[in-house]
Order: C-alpha cells, then sequence, then structure tokens
C-alpha cells in the first residue's frame, strides 16, 4: 500500500452506508491527492458508485466523515460538492437532451449580466474555448444535446465539469459506452486533468485503461477496500485476484471449466 | 417513413408559429369574406378583449408545461382570486389593498400546489386535479354561491377602462407576455423551467436547486391565475364563484396550439400568445357566421386535438425525453 505524507486534497475517513440490510461501503477511508490520477475498482456491487455518489453529494453516507481542505463534512451534498471544487462526470452523464450544447455545458453556472438576464455570448465563447481545448468538435452549439454522438456528449459532461471550476473531477465509467478512438481521446483528456494539478479519480471495469493511466487502484470488494496499490508496483493478474477476493477464482476463470466441460 | 420523420424532426418552435401565423392570416381573410364586420377595429379590440383574459392565464401555463407538469386549478384559482378580491372590497379595503390580497390569495394556492408536486414528488396531474376542486370549494363556501357584484370605478376600471385606444387587461397580458418570454429565454429561472422537463435529476447533480425552482413555477401559475382573477371580476363588476369554469382546458390547449411540448423541455410564449389569438378570432368569427355554440366548442376541440396529435408525433421522433433518432 503506497502512502503519500501530506497534501491531500480530500480524505475519506471511515464512510460507511447501507440500503437496509445490504451494506454497500463499510470503514471506507482513503485519500486523494492532486495531480494524480486514481482509479477506484471492483466487481458489480462492490460499491464504487455509491462511494463517488457520496463524494458528489447525490448520496448521504450514514456514518464517518470526508475532510476537504480544512474543513470535515459528515455528508455533502451537490450544490456544496460543486462549491468545494467536486465535480463528476456520471456515467449517465446527467444531461438534459432537449437543451442546447451551451445550456448544458453551463448548467446550474450560467453567465448572467444586469444580475438578471443570461449572458447568451458570452457563454457560447467560453464554451467553444473549453470544448476546444479538449479538442471536442461540436458543429453548432445550438443543437439539442440528445443529437449528439456518445463521445461528444461525453467531452460535453467533462466541459461542464471544468467549468464548475473544480479542483478535483470524478469520472464514474468513462468509457465505457464509447468507441476506441473516443476512448482514447477520454484517456488523454484525464492525463491532461491530472498533468494542469486536477485530482481525477476515475471508476473503470477496463483494467487496460486503468493501467494506462491510473497512478494508484483502490480496489474495492464487497463494500470494503481490499487494497490500495501503486500501479508501478502491481501487475493486472494481483489487481484481478484482489476483485474476485481469492487467487483460485482468477484460475477458474480461464476457460478450465470449459476445457473440462469438453473432456467430459 | 424516413421523409415524414425527418419533417417531424424539424418542426420546431418556429415552425409552429410560422404555421399558426399563417393559419391567423387565412383565417383573417376568409372572416373578411364572409362577414364586413370582422375587420372593423371595434370587432379586434373585442378579440383581444376576450383573448387577453386567456392570454394572461396561458402565460403561466406555458411554464408549467414547459416543466413537463400541468396545471388544473387555475379556473379555480380565477374564481376563488376575484372572490378574495371582492370580499376585500366588501369589506372596506382600498382598491390596491384588495388586490394584493387576491393576487397573493392566487400565488399562494400556486405555491402549495408546487410544494406538494415537488417536495412530495406527487404528480401535478394530481394535485393540481385536487387543487381545482378544493380551491373551487372555498370560493363557493366563500361566497355561499351566491356571485359578489358592485365595486367601486376604481376597480372595475382594470376590467373596462381606457388606456388609449385598448383597454387595461390587453396591456396587462401584453407586458405579461412580454415579461414571460423574457423570463422564458433569457433568465436562469427559464433556463431551469424548460431544463426541468428534460431532466430533472440532472438539474438536482448539477447543484441547482430542482425543487424550489419548480415550486415557483406552480406559484407563477397561480399568480397568473389570480391576475385573470382581477380581470374578470373588474370586467363584469361581479365575483363569481363558478368563474373560469373550464377555463384551464383552453389554455392548456393555447400552450399546446403554441408549439409547447406536452412533455416539457421545449416551449415559447410567442406561439403562445400567438394560439390564444387564433382562438379568440375563431371563437369571434364563429360567433359573427351564427354558428350556434356547440359547433364552436366541437371546432375548438377538434382543432386542440390536431395540434396533440402532431405534437405527440413530433415528440416520438424528437431527442430528448429517451427515444432518441433511431437508424433507418
Amino acid at each position: 500500500m503506497t502512502t503519500k505524507p501530506n497534501g491531500s486534497v480530500i480524505r475519506i475517513s471511515h464512510l460507511s452506508k447501507s440500503y437496509g440490510n445490504i451494506s454497500a461501503l463499510r470503514d471506507v477511508s482513503l485519500d486523494i491527492y492532486p495531480g494524480e490520477i486514481l482509479a477506484i475498482v471492483g466487481d458489480n456491487g462492490a460499491g464504487k458508485s455509491t462511494l463517488i455518489k457520496i463524494l458528489s453529494g447525490a448520496v448521504k453516507p450514514d456514518s464517518g466523515y470526508i475532510k476537504v481542505g480544512e474543513n470535515s463534512y459528515q455528508y455533502l451534498s451537490p450544490t456544496k460538492a460543486i462549491r468545494l471544487g467536486i465535480s463528476a462526470v456520471y456515467q449517465d452523464l446527467a444531461l438534459v437532451d432537449c437543451r442546447d450544447v451551451v445550456s448544458n455545458i453551463f448548467l446550474g453556472r450560467e453567465i448572467v449580466k444586469v444580475g438578471l438576464l443570461i449572458d447568451r455570448g458570452k457563454m457560447e465563447k467560453e464554451a467553444r474555448r473549453v470544448l476546444d481545448s479538449l479538442q471536442v468538435s461540436i458543429p453548432s452549439l445550438k443543437t439539442p444535446v440528445g443529437l449528439l454522438s456518445g463521445g461528444q456528449r461525453q467531452g460535453l459532461a467533462v466541459a461542464r465539469a471544468i467549468i464548475q471550476g473544480g479542483n478535483v473531477i470524478i469520472f464514474d465509467e468513462p468509457t465505457a459506452a464509447l468507441g476506441v478512438q473516443e476512448s482514447a481521446k477520454v484517456i488523454r483528456l484525464m492525463q491532461e486533468l491530472a498533468r494542469a494539478g486536477m485530482a481525477v479519480v476515475v471508476i473503470s471495469h477496463n483494467l487496460h485503461h486503468v493501467f494506462e493511466i491510473a497512478e494508484r487502484i483502490c480496489v474495492l470488494r464487497h463494500g470494503e477496500i481490499a487494497a490500495v496499490c501503486s500501479t508501478r508496483e502491481s501487475q493486472p493478474s494481483h489487481i484481478v485476484e484482489l476483485i474476485m477476493g481469492a487467487p483460485q477464482i482468477t484460475r477458474d476463470v480461464n476457460f478450465s471449466g470449459v476445457q473440462s466441460d469438453a473432456a467430459n | 417513413m424516413p421523409q415524414i420523420r425527418r419533417f417531424l424532426l424539424s418542426w420546431n418552435e418556429e415552425f409552429s408559429q410560422i404555421l399558426l401565423g399563417l393559419t391567423i392570416f387565412v383565417l383573417a381573410i376568409l372572416l373578411d369574406r364572409a362577414s364586413p364586420f370582422f375587420m372593423t377595429w371595434e370587432n379586434w379590440r373585442n378579440i383581444l378583449d376576450q383573448s387577453a383574459l386567456l392570454v394572461i392565464i396561458s402565460v403561466g401555463m406555458t411554464f408549467v408545461i414547459c416543466t413537463s407538469g400541468i396545471d388544473l386549478s387555475v379556473g379555480a384559482i380565477t374564481a376563488l382570486s376575484g372572490v378574495c378580491m371582492a370580499l376585500a372590497l366588501h369589506s372596506g379595503l382600498s382598491v390596491e389593498a384588495s388586490i394584493l390580497l387576491g393576487l397573493a390569495a392566487g400565488a399562494a394556492a400556486g405555491l402549495f400546489n408546487g410544494l406538494l408536486i415537488s417536495q412530495l414528488n406527487i404528480s401535478p396531474f394530481i394535485v393540481t386535479l385536487a387543487a381545482m376542486s378544493v380551491t373551487r370549494g372555498i370560493a363557493l363556501i366563500l361566497t355561499k354561491g351566491i356571485p359578489i357584484y358592485g365595486f367601486s370605478k376604481s376597480f372595475t376600471w382594470w376590467g373596462s377602462g381606457h388606456v388609449g385606444p385598448v383597454n387595461p387587461p390587453i396591456l396587462m397580458a401584453l407586458m405579461l407576455a412580454l415579461l414571460g418570454a423574457l423570463v422564458l429565454n433569457r433568465t436562469k429561472l427559464g433556463y431551469y423551467t424548460l431544463a426541468l422537463g428534460g431532466n430533472e435529476e440532472a438539474l438536482r447533480r448539477s447543484g441547482i436547486a430542482n425543487k424550489a425552482y419548480k415550486t415557483i413555477v406552480y406559484t407563477i401559475s397561480g399568480l397568473t391565475a389570480a391576475i385573470g382573477g382581477l380581470v374578470v371580476t373588474a370586467r363584469l363588476n361581479t365575483a363569481e364563484p363558478l368563474a373560469g369554469w373550464m377555463l384551464e382546458l383552453d389554455a392548456i390547449a393555447a400552450v399546446v396550439l403554441g408549439g409547447t411540448d406536452m412533455k416539457g423541455g421545449r416551449g415559447s410564449i410567442t406561439g403562445t400568445v400567438m394560439a390564444c389569438l387564433l382562438l379568440g378570432m375563431l371563437r369571434n368569427g364563429l360567433t359573427i357566421l351564427n354558428i350556434p355554440s356547440y359547433y364552436q366548442q366541437l371546432t375548438i376541440g377538434l382543432i386542440i386535438l390536431v395540434a396533440i396529435v402532431i405534437s405527440e408525433l413530433r415528440l416520438r421522433n424528437a431527442p430528448g425525453h429517451g427515444n432518441m433518432m433511431k437508424e433507418d
């Protein structure tokens, strides 16, 4: 387990959350550092989504606290999370499909003049600037978002997170719905955000991507942290074992069952 | 049928408005041919005067429908706020104070709707259906079912006074429409109103107080209904507990006819105003042509049906409601 002495932007301490009888998270503690890409991996139901939803304020934890900067919080609301600099790019992207690109990028952050009227021109200029910097090509900013491609939509959601102006950005399965080229783009984008000093947290099922970009990997299993590993010091097979919980299971996964079936 | 689908997809608010404009134009020519009286200023002032009430109510209804909601209680709120104004006037309160009291009663009824819908997450249809009955009931109880009449000139001025060539209801309708269009298209409240109809959860996750905005929208609807109450009561010099009967249906019809999506996310005050004008012209024309009112009811019903069918067909092909465009 790698540790860094100090300088974390977020310190999660002893977070627990259960839904009825099912405990989704149990006593999870984790530090998040600026300029670093931290991957959170785990099987379905391991608690990854619950963890990032707590961070982005969408879900209230039952116990534990979140320290952001100098202050500790028992829970965050989406408003508070954004104010504290935590933005999330959700798996469903949380876009309003019937509204245009500009309205979506600035959702909740509209620029107003005279304290009241929306400054459309300024917003379009700024949206264009951010989209260009992300190399997301969207011909018209007036297009309803529902008509854009998966990659464009993902780019737009990232642009919104950047406009929100935080220093921590959370990606939930950013490449799950994308093709090869678009995935590569999103990966490059996350690397650039980290290089710019932002803390990047990414949930992914794709271990190949995880090893390509992350510096640390946090493995969740049954709502608990199984390990936090440095990418440089671990092997994908080791991470798979941690995700599955037992080394022999990973051997079974190696299609040995299929072979024995064939032998019968 | 990709051609039809492409056609429906390109059917946006602007297209609705062009179509409405053309219909108004053609109808005007036809009615002018049919009756020499139609194109007189006297008749047009009558049409505008009759449409003013519907415009006022429909501005609020446009906001509600843009959030993918509905407000069935506006007709009843119109009656209740008129009754409140009348009771206040007869109890000796000043005209200004009475009007403010009536408007406050309407806004409060809207606020109540909004709170139930947003905080308890109950369907707007159910909440406002109940509110329709409750509000009408209160208006009937307060008046014991008997209309209240006889107010001072300074009150009835609001319904039948003169401001240049027009009267106060026409001016109020115009001002409310301009204000409504400005708010819907150029303010955060308008942006969030439209976004609420698309994806409320996205607003919440972006840190927007989605429930508060939804509550505001229903309060606006209650307030515009109360302004309608002022118009009706002042015009007739009578507060009638059954005023505004079925007015909600006319307002919903005007909003849908104006190109606002029943499922929210897209809407236009300009379209709503044009639709109100069209409905007003149609009623006026059918009356001039001596067509019995039963046929008026039927004609207007059929027009609304056509508007809703077009709106529905278009929505099935439009992005933004979980029914993404599929490849041919």
